[in-house]
């Protein structure tokens, strides 16, 4: 009945388990989330792409998944690994369980094992590759297997979970009155539908898209979506944004608000084991107010390559890394967390009110 | 922004005695928040009736008055010690009605007082059903439909909305009394009728039924920035309709959402703003409809709460502690996360464990309740549990409760049959009797039906019920383990000793891993001391380096073991530290304050089972261990601990056995020269009839190995104690019934010393103010002795001085004796910490339990030199009963004990200090009016001289016509009434009239008592106060004059001491 599994770490360490999801062998960067719910939305986050993700919360799949808290038309996470998943699910909103819904979509996934170890050691080694396997349980073929992944840096993953063409987000109302165009880098779902309920058209174009084609459609402004992995490779978008600069108002959420940063001149590092959960604590430098973020990104801005012209926003009340920014001279602002949450603290939805706010100026002022 | 600097002095208001509803939480919460206002800076002064609380150490405050919490004595306060604020937010219930009385009287402006952590309107708005939902409305929070109606047709009205079931509740009726539920038109129009007309301002509230509902709490913190957070959620098991300290709970909730969590923090903040609680912690709870996800909002508390206590331990979010420096004006992101160390306060703790919290009933104690749950709540404590998954939690808190369970499964799985149907009715143990329904083929969708509860949650019950037998193989024990099955429920599946499961376990290398709460999920490193087991691949903590003792703490608060016995631990760790020793405490009961993870060098939450303690003796390697501190609990598993070679410091368990020893001790007391009242043993009732008769009656029965006076009862006759042996030989099964000559009207005396096992200190005398006969945790009690000659008090000085040494006690020691015929007998002897400890320490200034685990620890008497302070005080202890919970119970003292809490009050004179005590355990005592006086007929001549004192004073004498005869032949001038058989008006109609407000009533052996047990029931829902000794009523004359003078005045312990 119940499968034996491992998880092998880069590190040499190994961890026995149980199968869950699709009978398979999977590598990616192994990280680990904090958030206690929303583990649906986690899988469907195009910025997981890459990745294994390990729930530092025990029990996942007891409320199952439903067609509804996706963030994404799929799963985009590499393994999934949790402590116990649920066999039955109990939601009024749920059609199916966590274990089918991997294997239906091929989610090599493991249970059974010491996440909070794990999570130790990545706490203390910083994120590495790793590989779960539920047909392979040979550790020296593992490694083999694991050595064939590739590193997370310099890596362009974008390229993975962008469009492949432009789309218009079906919403509630035909009537907008702002139109935006999303540069699609990884984009979740519920930023457009926060988009798109603040009164926004939205146009998801392909990352590559170039800025004149983005000029030709005519938007109030443009908006650079969060997405997977390092930012440096992704020197396309980086290049259209430098191009949009002062021509359209810029709103970034994690991987564009690290792509923006770049197009301004900063640089990025990768974090240790970067931030990923719906607790993180980020002081809003302007209004001194502290918002409850959630979080999810392996790079990040570095604080002291940041232009004159650009001004830190929001700061992480944790490890004091740079949560956000603004141009003091231009219409264009970004952050490092994700105000549209999904899962997560819906803290932080001001900033979409904020675009709104930047493009009626931007609007006015041309 | 800093601390606030306009304020100086900061009066904190404490919960007063513990009652069912409000427990030791806020000796914790008020405890933080002294400890947390005091390293600022701030001058504290406190106020709390209840004296076996650690925040009434006078180290802890600037000022502490053990006074009664009312508006009156609390004024006094004030203009003594003129505080700039008032903290209302940590003491309950109590504290926060205090509040808004002050302020109602205008007390608070006239000494130019604020309140901070929360102001009158916010409370206001909170607790007023009407407001709250308006508010609620307002900001667009769902809350249940309906509304109030003042006639049928408005009624018929709303229904339209609220949808049948419906909940019809008259407005302002006593105690809510005439709540229906309307299931069509026909039954609603006839319940409104009624419910208008049972309403005396003719209303009712009309709402929809939320039966079934998944309920939910959310621990909200917010400060004056507005930066809120959510400290953790709460997950109900047993849906809406039973009272949430009356629940199963887990945290964090496990069956939302993202979507519904978000919602349901949204609102929480929402709700927190609309109801304008500015800075601090609050609850809110919720109801979801499982069937559409319809969320509503229930309640919410503007306070610190028992939930908040659960909450802080839950996630290692000390939130009184955060609550306290948020009102004096600091944001949650100046505070630091003591637990990282390197993290803010301003955070939402993330958990990687699943914490289950589980109520104690002790309604053996009170017969006559049916058992099932509702509404108000009927639990006396509760036990956490931390586990890797719900189901080793679940079996962990279960087995946490000290009543026999090893884990999830009832202790008998063969011979009862379910009734399935009853199962509808959530009681204590629900959730074991759907673990047998699964064992039984029962599936999950059936019990749903019957229940209500998640399926999730009777899914994960089902696979413990459906778990195989295990194998005694390596990996097979190691995934029972990580299930959370103890060592002796493997071994009654194996057929093995405990200890042959114990051995296997670590020869096989399957040991628990310890983890640390961390608040964080281990994205940071912690320097946290708060660890728990589970069997995982990693253990994080070894042992504490250098000299270090393990504390056992109390477990789950119950009658008879409650907050003292926490408090002798918190003091143990106390002394220990003094000397340097590193302190390791065990417990599970996260009401306390020895469950705060600042008290001790470490803290295991675990249960206190002979195997959990042991995992933690293996790991820490403790240079002792005390057992002597947490009541009976600790002493369950003592001997066995110390035949595994664990090092007990202290007085040997052994001593402690050689104290229960009829046999063993008779011969010591008579070694000692030392009168014992005459004692036998029976097992059989033909045995019983001849130790009784050789006695003589009245005798005291009770079965042995039976704890905490249960079962004991005063038998009068032959034919009571046949009927008596017949019943306990039932509860005792083969164990014998003890028979003792009960000294009938006879004192007691209560003496609590100090022993290093070649002198004595005498920590203070106590003297009952009840008759022999009642429990010595139930009786009032005053010292220094009120009616002791000097040559009796040497007799008891001696025989504690002989009894302590020849039992080789080391640390505390506890006799209780009897006087009689001017001759001291013993009736009991234990050698540990005991329940008057903190009430004694308080009173003289000298905490015995912290000297007693100094002395446990190598000191001896004559260095800790201890000196008891000289002062003219009288302090009278008087316990307070959960009557009120339990309407059908008589209100009769007995052997048995009944009490959940107590109070002190403290004069200079015995008057004073007994009306104190009586206003502070909420007893009104009237200084005019009517006395109703019927007393047994041996009280009878001695009633004279109390009607007598009762008639000069002004008061008009009730009597039934028995007692009315003899006082009247006394010259008295009384009104005949009748008693409840006797027709009517009788006697409880009188009380329900107002008519009486004072009750004096003694019991008549051990007669039917039909009659008393109704005037009881009306004296309970009327207020008034019931004596039941005429001992009592003598004391009770003497605190009605001193209140008739209305000269009540308070002293601080720091003013009498320093």
């Amino acid at each position: 009945m119940k499968k034996p599994a491992i998880l092998l770490l880069e590190n040499g360490h190994h961890f026995k388990g149980f199968s869950l999801g699709a009978i398979g062998t999977s590598g990616g960067e192994v990280c680990f989330n904090t958030s206690m719910t929303g583990y649906q939305e986690i899988l469907t986050d195009p910025s997981y792409c890459g990745q294994i993700i390990t729930m530092t919360a025990p029990q996942i799949g007891n409320y199952g998944v439903n067609p509804e808290d996706i963030e994404s038309d799929k799963i985009q996470a590499s393994g999934f690994i949790v402590r116990e998943a649920s066999p039955i699910h109990s939601n009024y909103r749920a059609n199916q369980s966590l274990d089918d819904y991997l294997n239906q979509a091929g989610i090599v996934g493991i249970q059974g094992i010491d996440t909070r170890s794990l999570t130790r050691i990545l706490r203390d080694e910083g994120a590495m590759n790793g590989i779960i396997s539920s047909d392979d349980l040979e550790l020296s073929s593992l490694m083999q297997k694991l050595e064939l992944v590739p590193e997370m840096t310099g890596q362009d993953l974008v390229k993975e979970v962008t469009c492949q063409e432009t789309w218009t987000w079906v919403g509630h109302n035909s009537e907008h009155s702002y139109r935006v165009v999303a540069l699609d880098l990884g984009i979740k779902h519920n930023i457009i539908r926060q988009l798109a309920e603040n009164d926004c058209e939205v146009i998801i174009v392909p990352a590559t898209t170039s800025a004149e084609e983005i000029l030709t459609m005519e938007p109030d402004g443009v908006f650079l979506s969060n997405g997977p992995g390092d930012p440096e490779p992704v020197d396309y978008a980086i290049e259209t944004v430098k191009s949009l600069l002062d021509k359209k108002p810029i709103f970034g959420i994690c991987l564009g608000h690290q792509i923006l940063s770049l197009a301004l001149g900063a640089s990025t590092y990768k974090l240790k084991f970067g931030h990923r959960g719906g607790n993180h604590p980020v002081r809003n430098q302007l209004s001194g107010k502290v918002e409850i973020t959630s979080q999810n990104h392996g790079f990040a801005v570095e604080p002291a390559s940041l232009p004159n012209h650009l001004k830190v926003t929001h700061i992480n009340l944790n490890d004091e890394t740079l949560e956000g920014v603004r141009c003091k001279n231009r219409p264009a602002f970004s952050v490092q967390y994700h105000p549209e949450a999904s899962p997560g603290p819906h803290d932080s939805r001001y900033l979409f009110k904020e675009f709104i706010d930047m493009m009626d100026t931007h609007a006015k002022k041309n | 922004m800093p601390k606030r600097t306009d304020i100086k002095a900061i009066l904190i208001l404490g919960a007063g005695p513990i009652v069912i509803g409000q427990a030791c939480e806020f000796d914790y919460s008020g405890t933080q928040a002294c400890r947390a206002l005091r390293e600022e800076g701030y001058r504290i002064i406190l106020v709390n009736s209840n004296p076996a609380t650690i925040m009434t150490d006078r180290e802890l405050a600037d000022a502490t008055y053990l006074e009664p919490l009312t508006p009156q004595i609390v004024t006094a306060i004030i203009e003594k010690e003129q505080p700039d604020a008032i903290l209302p937010t940590v003491g309950g219930q109590t504290a926060l009605d205090l509040a808004i009385k002050l302020d109602e009287a205008g007390i608070l402006k006239k000494y130019g007082v604020k309140l901070i952590g929360a102001d009158v309107a916010a409370i206001n708005k909170a607790e007023d059903r009407e407001k709250f939902k308006a508010v609620m409305d307002s900001v667009g929070i769902d809350t249940a439909r309906g509304g109030f109606a003042q006639n049928i047709e408005s009624a018929l009205e709303m229904v339209k909305n609220t949808g049948f079931p419906a909940i019809i509740r008259p407005s302002f009726t006593m105690g809510g009394t005439g709540g229906a539920t309307a299931y069509n038109n026909e039954e609603f129009r006839e319940l409104v009728a009624k419910g208008l007309s049972a309403s005396p301002i003719g209303e009712v509230l009309i709402e929809e039924s939320l039966l079934g509902w998944k309920e939910f709490e959310m621990e909200v913190v917010r400060d004056k920035n507005d930066n809120a957070i959510i400290i953790c959620s709460i997950e109900n098991i047993d849906p809406m309709g039973v009272h949430t300290g009356d629940s199963v709970t887990v945290a964090p909730a496990l069956t939302l959402t993202d979507k519904e969590y978000q919602k349901m923090r949204n609102w929480s903040i929402k709700c927190l703003r609309a109801i304008g609680v500015e800075t601090g912690g609050s609850n809110v709870q919720f109801a979801v409809d499982p069937v559409n996800g319809r969320m509503i909002v229930i309640e919410m508390n503007p306070r610190v709460s028992r939930s908040s206590a659960l909450a802080s331990k839950a996630t290692g979010f000390p939130i009184a502690k955060i609550a306290a420096k948020l009102a004096v004006g600091y944001l949650l992101d100046e505070l630091p996360n003591e637990i990282t160390g390197k993290t803010l306060a301003a955070f939402e703790p993330s958990i990687d464990y699943i914490v289950t919290k589980v109520p104690r009933f002790d309604f053996e104690k009170f017969p006559t309740a049916d058992g099932v749950l509702g509404v108000q709540m009927q639990s006396v404590g509760e036990v956490m549990s931390i586990g890797r998954t719900f189901k080793e939690s679940l079996q962990k808190a279960f087995r946490s409760l000290e009543v026999g369970l090893v884990g999830l499964e009832p202790k008998k799985v063969a011979g009862r049959d379910l009734d399935l149907k009853k199962m509808r009715f959530a009681t204590a143990f629900r959730l074991l009797k759907i673990w047998k329904a699964f064992q039984d083929g029962v599936d999950i969708d059936t019990l749903h039906q019957i229940t209500q509860i998640d399926p999730w949650f009777l899914y994960q019950i089902q696979e413990l019920a459906l778990d195989p037998l295990p194998k005694l193989d390596s990996e097979e024990i190691r995934e029972f383990k990580r299930r959370g099955y103890s060592d002796v429920q493997l071994a009654q599946r194996l057929d093995k000793k405990e200890s042959e499961i114990r051995a296997f376990r670590i020869a096989e290398g399957i040991l628990p891993t310890f983890k640390e709460v961390d608040t964080c999920a281990a994205e940071f490193p912690a320097r946290t001391s708060y660890v728990y087991s589970t069997y995982e691949t990693e253990n994080e903590v070894t042992a504490l380096t250098g000299k270090k003792v393990m504390i056992l703490g109390g477990g789950p608060n119950r009658i008879g073991q409650g907050l003292e016995f926490d408090y002798c631990c918190v003091q143990a760790v106390f002394g220990l530290n003094e000397l340097d020793y590193k302190t390791i405490m065990v417990n599970c009961n996260p009401e306390t304050v020895s469950t705060d993870f600042d008290i001790s060098d470490r803290l295991y939450f675990e249960p206190l089972t002979f195997e959990n303690v042991m995992n933690i003796v293996d790991l820490e390697q403790p240079d002792g261990v005390l057992v002597q501190f947490g009541g009976q609990t600790p002493l369950n598993i003592a001997n066995r601990l110390q035949e595994a070679g664990v090092k007990i410091i202290g007085t040997n368990p052994s001593a402690i056995d050689l104290a229960e020893d009829r046999k063993k001790f008779g011969a010591i007391l008579d070694d000692l020269n030392i009168p014992a009242p005459a004692y036998g043993t029976a097992f059989t009732i033909e045995e019983a009839s001849v130790v009784a008769t050789e006695i003589g009656y009245p005798v005291l029965v009770r079965p042995s190995y039976v704890l905490g006076g249960r079962g004991m009862e005063i038998v009068y006759t032959e034919a009571s104690l046949k009927k008596y042996v017949a019943q306990a030989a039932l509860v005792s099964g083969d164990h014998p019934v003890l028979i003792d000559a009960f000294l009938e009207d006879a004192f007691e005396f209560d003496v609590d010393a100090l022993s290093d096992g070649e002198e004595v200190y005498i920590g203070g005398i106590l003297q009952h103010i009840e008759e022999a006969g009642i429990h010595s945790g139930d009786s009032a009690c005053v010292i220094p002795p009120y009616q002791l000659l000097p040559n009796h008090r040497k007799h008891i000085e001696a025989y504690t001085r002989n009894l302590a040494i020849s039992l080789k006690t080391i640390g505390l020691i506890n006799i209780q004796f009897a006087m009689k015929d001017g001759i001291i007998y013993v009736l009991e002897v234990n050698p540990r910490a005991s329940r008057t400890v903190p009430f004694i320490s308080k009173v003289t200034d000298v905490p015995m339990a912290k000297y007693a685990a100094q002395l446990a620890a190598g000191k001896k008497l004559s260095d800790l030199n201890l000196q008891r302070e000289k002062h003219s005080l009288i302090a009278v202890k008087k316990p307070v009963f959960p009557f009120n919970k339990f309407p059908r119970q008589n209100v009769f003292l007995s052997p048995e004990m009944k009490s959940t809490g107590e109070v002190i009050g403290f004069d200079t004179r015995l008057g004073a200090a007994f009306a104190k005590a009586e206003i502070g355990a909420g007893n009104h005592l009237p200084i005019r009016g009517t006395v109703f006086i019927s007393v047994n007929d041996h009280d009878k001549q001695n009633a004279i001289d109390i009607a007598r004192d009762f008639q000069e004073m002004g008061f008009q004498i009730m009597a039934t016509h028995g007692t009315t005869e003899v006082l009247r032949e006394n010259g008295l001038i009384v009104q005949a009434i009748h008693k409840v058989n006797e027709g009517r008006p009788h006697v409880a109609d009188h009380i329900k009239n107002g008519a009486i407000q004072l009750v004096i009533n003694t019991p008549m052996g051990a007669l039917a008592r039909e009659d008393e047990y109704s005037i009881g029931r009306a004296a309970i829902r009327y207020k008034i106060p019931v004596i039941t000794t005429l001992s009592g009523a003598k004391t009770a004359i003497r605190g009605i004059r001193r209140l008739a003078l209305d000269d009540l005045t308070v002293k601080s312990l720091q003013d009498i001491f320093n």
